[in-house]
């Protein structure tokens, strides 16, 4: 069980700040395939990876890392700070 | 060395009055305040979303990394989040060495930093409704000089 958490336009999407997951993803990339294959609002928050960032355990990471020990994903858009 | 993630308004001026007081050792101190821009009137308002836990995370590793890096003798960073109001500051930075050089330097990193590495974002609220402000390339290329 993975927490998942969506922030700004990501979070607006899919209609939810956060949620449990129960997945056998091995990558944040297989996640990512999962979610996309439940609903529209997925598919469509999910539609281009290259306009959003991950965090692992509040870590940025890449699509492609391992998910084996995680519990808290992020997914969001590049982040406007300061 | 302080960070501040709060949704509270703060007084510059204040806040840079009591950082100066209480630095030790130090010659130089820089701070930059950043404010919500009315943009000639078109801006009516401002909402940050952040990440708690990742933020404050985020934010103290930055500040780590540019005490070591400039030898600070401290450093402050607050960053506001929820609702703001066209010129009202959004956050600040300070920073203390016993030159200033490193004060600046050492400043425009945090700044550089804050903007692309610390989970902020921002939905602009105006005539035209709202929009959640897109990063630009510019935030991202900074981060290469560093």
């Amino acid at each position: 069980m993975i927490e998942v958490l969506y922030f700004a336009w990501v979070r607006e999407r899919i209609g939810l700040p956060r949620e449990k997951v129960e997945t056998g993803a091995a990558t944040v990339a297989d996640l990512i395939d999962e979610l996309r294959r439940r609903e529209d609002r997925y598919a469509a928050a999910f539609a281009d990876v290259s306009a959003l960032r991950v965090a692992l355990d509040q870590e940025l990471s890449s699509f492609d890392a391992p998910l084996a020990g995680v519990r808290e994903v992020a997914f969001f858009p590049p982040m406007t700070g300061g | 060395m302080r960070v501040a993630v709060q949704s509270a308004p703060f007084d510059p001026g204040a806040e840079l009055t009591a950082f100066t007081a209480g630095v030790r050792g130090a010659g130089a101190v820089v701070s930059f305040t950043g404010l919500v821009r009315d943009e000639g009137g078109s801006l009516s308002g401002m909402e940050i979303e952040h990440y708690p836990g990742m933020t404050e995370k985020a934010i103290s590793g930055m500040v780590g990394e540019a005490v070591t890096r400039w030898s600070l003798c401290d450093a402050l960073v607050i960053h506001r989040y929820g609702a703001l109001l066209p010129g009202e500051a959004i956050m600040m930075v300070a920073t203390a060495a016993r030159h200033r050089g490193d004060s600046f330097a050492a400043a425009e990193f945090l700044m550089d930093y804050l903007k692309s590495r610390a989970p902020f974002w921002k939905k602009e609220t105006g005539a035209g409704g709202e929009a959640w402000v897109a990063a630009k390339d510019a935030d991202e290329d900074a981060l290469k000089r560093w």
